[in-house]
């Protein structure tokens, strides 16, 4: 309850800042501190030092599991925030809007980690979802920009559409909104209440793909990803699409319930692999950096679909290492490719002999993305592949990943190939040593989680 | 303890060399470090056993273990000796940032070191995954003209076997009682018939890619014809044993049922590849070729051996594993040396180097008898107690596998002659001056091959116990 209070209250003092304070480097320094007091919060929750609590009527939930899901998406925001605070600045004079925006959409994300009622899970993804919109158009001058927000938010209203049918559905099913297990039992349902609870529950895994960005569902995400302020695009990459894992794991958990686990043994595997063969082989051919991110980011998603697999309490702890994992690494990758003065391949050429700390940097996120030892990427698919072999899912599952995996090496490694292979002028801005600095914090988390992930996972026990 | 300090030496003496800017400093470094880690496996091959052991990731029960057996021992004496030698002998090569270039070689060592002594499955994973990366890196910055597409073959074909035996090892590891990566553990695991099966396939494929088996070898004779020489060393070396070490390590040992139920297939492929490899080898003009052909064929017989599951034949590949090491090590200085000092590496440009340098020539006989096996070499043991094993399994797969000897013979004495004898070439012409450093190494690795070919017995003993585990019951 303290993040989704804080946070709000945050927004709403971002908002007015402007009116009194118009430098944006101090615009930028209020937001960080919030941010801050934000973890402090959600940190008291966590350690039960101060809680505001009142009867949500269940309509909300708080474990142990979501609070710390909310910890380590704030930090993983303040570190966002961190690095990028200067690009943010860059976008248009609304500095402080945007922070204002950012806390808006970290309510949604803490709404998303303990709803327990379908409803708030709407509202949530509500709340996360409208933000967004705005953030995707924030260059207003750029053509694309506005074309990737208006396509989000026309396809993303559908999806919303989507889910409050499948909600609707649910509820003529069960008479509730409220995610308890008995009301979902199969066994006491009347054969038309079957019927309807399948349509709704079909409908709400269509809706929640959409927000993850899984395949078929995904046709929004590159162009979207692409469209957007390029300092934006790893937050929506990163943190909004964690929150939204986390919302789809714990509704997955009743679905799974509601139809048996052999309705989807066959549903899921057909999404997880198209997931990652759209995912992969269309990142093959992309000729930008940064669509390949994209589309990569879709691959990535194939591989924490696993998670849903085998919801058991350690399977939720893997998925916790590969967000980090991932999130950092995106972040970062974004970070160095933003100071690029355009966004294809070559402009990378050379950059080993230029630049040769920030060189290093890129390989050692590009090697966690593509889960290579000794970065957290590679504990990351591991922990998925031994979730998803717990689960009982079949060998062949775990060799397309597998496959997958292997040609996802081949467009990562085009960027270290440009780097340190090719001879050439690379296409960079000035970057200076500070910025390095701050890269090289995510790099040393991704080290140390690369050879003791437990340090993160053990705080679950 | 020590093992761990013994894996931490080249770590640290790569950190330095990639802040140190001279040049001299850091051929010292390298070389210092390379005869430290001699020294140091020599104290653990004289010790009884060493081993080290902590808890590493607590929450899935995977130990930090290091532990040294015959088998690791061996394989630590061989990278041990391989990396000093390759550094002395090549260091007065021009290389472009050459201290970059030893700390990566340094890496890979640590990496290798890792692979032979680690005795946890996910350890060994991840040393085996770190022994690549350097690789790839000093492949695709130092290598020929097409490196980089052809490491990057090189590197995506054993990722890929690699990313195979993870998911052999998360299967086996969620079958055990204990739920423990340790090979103890391992070995008590219940599966299933067709479990079994199918995760011996999935290491299988890992370590053929590596050796490699017949049909997944392709990416072989490229990838050691563009590397940086001195990586082509290593490689051949030491890196081809990672798939043979796992073999003996990890695939018999766990899978007794499915490797007898492969082994027919497995020995098939293998001697197909001998006599693919020793064929192609004759029609090579170029030396690094032939040389990478040829390995590819000495590699096969050490795999159809592997697999007889006799204890004559896993005694001739444990000697065999430290002897191929040694004879290719050495070949691989001499084609070195001559195409630094001629620029070629082409046998029909070449001719005369008995005249030339006399000394680098008789050098280049002896290597050569050791590569054709004859009597007095250590490759002669290794080899003889291999045709045995595989004479024992079927008489006819030997006989076909011997015609490879005679094929050794050809395409190696025809190289020294084409190199060797005849007028002196315009590019031989060249070689004025003796490389005393690589001349030296090649001298200690020559005595090597001619000591273990006399009095083999050190090996033998060395490996005794790695021999008794697997078939004294």
């Amino acid at each position: 309850m303290n993040a989704i209070i804080v946070s709000t209250l945050l927004g709403v003092v971002m908002m007015f800042v402007s009116w009194g304070i118009t430098s944006s480097k101090l615009q930028r320094s209020i937001g960080l501190f919030g941010m801050f007091v934000l973890i402090l919060a959600n940190l008291a929750q966590l350690n039960k030092w101060w809680v505001v609590d009142f009867d949500t009527k269940g309509m909300l939930a708080f474990n142990q599991i979501g609070l710390y899901v909310n910890l380590i998406l704030f930090i993983i925001t303040f570190i966002y925030l961190w690095i990028n605070g200067a690009e943010i600045d860059k976008i248009g004079n609304h500095t402080a809007d945007y922070y204002a925006i950012f806390f808006f959409i970290l309510c949604g994300v803490s709404i998303l980690t303990s709803f327990d009622n379908l409803l708030m899970l709407f509202i949530g993804i509500e709340i996360l979802s409208i933000p967004l919109y705005i953030l995707t158009g924030a260059d207003k001058k750029s053509m694309l920009s506005n074309e990737a927000s208006l396509k989000y938010f026309l396809m993303g209203s559908f999806s919303t559409g989507i889910l409050l049918l499948g909600i609707a559905f649910i509820y003529g099913a069960t008479g509730t909104f409220h995610l308890g297990l008995p009301q979902f039992n199969p066994i006491t349902r009347m054969p038309y209440e079957n019927f309807l609870m399948s349509a709704g529950l079909i409908l709400l895994f269509v809706s929640m793909n959409f927000k993850v960005s899984a395949a078929p569902f995904h046709f929004w995400t590159p162009d979207v990803y692409d469209g957007a302020p390029t300092v934006f695009t790893p937050f929506m990459a990163t943190v909004v699409k964690a929150a939204g894992f986390i919302a789809f794991i714990k509704v997955f958990e009743i679905q799974r319930f509601a139809l048996g686990y052999n309705t989807w043994v066959i549903i899921l595997p057909l999404v997880i692999v198209s997931t990652l063969l759209v995912g992969n082989i269309t990142a093959v051919f992309q000729r930008s950096v940064k669509r390949m991110l994209a589309y990569s980011s879709i691959a990535q998603v194939g591989f924490m679909l696993f998670a849903l697999y085998g919801v058991s309490e350690f399977n939720n702890t893997a998925i916790l290492l590969y967000i980090v994992a991932y999130s950092l690494a995106t972040i970062g990758v974004f970070a160095v490719l933003i100071k690029m003065k355009d966004y294809g391949f070559e402009s990378f050429n050379g950059l080993a002999k230029a630049k040769p700390a920030l060189a290093l940097l890129t390989t050692i996120f590009l090697f966690s993305l593509a889960g290579i030892p000794l970065t957290a990427g590679f504990f990351a698919k591991y922990f998925m592949l031994n979730a998803l072999l717990t689960a009982g899912a079949g060998l062949w599952l775990l060799i397309v990943a597998i496959l997958f995996a292997a040609v996802s090496v081949y467009y990562y490694f085009k960027i270290v190939q440009a780097m340190y292979f090719v001879e050439g002028e690379p296409a960079i801005h000035p970057v200076d040593k500070s910025y390095e600095y701050k890269l090289w914090l995510i790099a040393i988390i991704l080290l140390v989680l690369g050879v003791f992930p437990d340090l993160l996972l053990s705080y679950l026990y | 303890m020590f093992l761990l300090i013994f894996l931490l030496i080249p770590i640290l003496a790569a950190i330095i060399l990639f802040l140190v800017k001279k040049e001299s400093t850091g051929n010292a470094i390298a070389i210092g470090a390379g005869l430290l880690s001699l020294f140091g496996a020599v104290y653990i091959i004289t010790n009884k056993t060493e081993s080290f052991d902590v808890s590493w990731l607590a929450a899935i029960n995977s130990r930090f273990l290091l532990q040294a057996d015959g088998l690791a021992k061996i394989l630590v004496l061989l990278t041990a000796i391989t990396f000093p030698s390759i550094f002395i002998a090549t260091n007065k090569n021009h290389i472009q940032n050459k201290n970059s270039f030893l700390g990566l070689m340094l890496l890979t060592q640590a990496g290798l070191m890792g692979v032979f002594l680690a005795g946890d499955a996910l350890l060994f994973y991840f040393f085996w995954e770190l022994a690549l990366i350097p690789v790839y890196f000093l492949c695709s910055i130092w290598g020929g003209e097409k490196r980089i597409a052809i490491t990057f073959k090189f590197f995506i074909y054993t990722f890929l076997g690699s990313l195979l035996m993870l998911i052999g090892i998360v299967l086996l590891y969620s079958n055990t009682t204990d739920h423990s990566f340790l090979l103890s553990s391992f070995k008590n695991a219940h599966l299933t018939n067709a479990q079994q099966l199918s995760a011996f396939a999935l290491f299988f494929i890992a370590f053929a890619i590596k050796m490699p088996i017949f049909p997944l070898h392709t990416w072989q004779p490229d990838a050691y014809e563009q590397s940086p020489t001195a990586v082509t060393m290593v490689l051949s070396a030491v890196m081809v044993k990672m798939g043979l070490y796992g073999v003996i390590r990890w695939l018999l040992p766990l899978f007794p049922m499915a490797a007898a139920a492969h082994s027919n297939m497995v020995i098939t492929l293998s001697v197909v590849g001998i006599l693919y490899a020793s064929f192609i080898a004759i029609r090579q003009d170029d030396m690094k070729r032939l040389i990478a052909y040829s390995s590819i064929a000495h590699i096969g017989l050490m795999s159809a051996a592997l697999f007889t599951n006799t204890s004559i034949g896993m005694q001739g590949v444990l000697v065999q594993l430290f002897s191929h090491g040694i004879n290719v090590l050495g070949l691989w200085i001499i084609a070195d040396i001559i195409e630094q000092q001629t620029g070629t590496r082409s046998m029909k440009a070449l001719g005369g180097l008995a005249k030339q340098q006399p000394t680098l020539a008789i050098l280049l006989v002896g290597f050569a008898f050791a590569n054709i096996a004859l009597p007095l070499t250590n490759a002669f043991v290794g080899e003889f107690l291999m045709f045995n094993a595989l004479f024992q399994f079927n008489p006819w797969m030997a006989a076909i596998a011997g015609v490879s000897v005679v094929l050794a013979a050809i395409y190696t004495l025809n190289m020294v002659q084409k190199i060797a004898y005849g007028e002196i070439s315009q590019a031989t012409a060249k070689m004025e001056m003796p490389n005393n450093n690589a001349q030296g190494v090649l001298i200690v690795l020559l005595a090597i091959v001619f000591i273990t070919g006399i009095y083999p017995q050190p090996l033998f003993n060395i490996t005794a116990d790695t021999l008794q585990q697997m078939f004294v019951k």
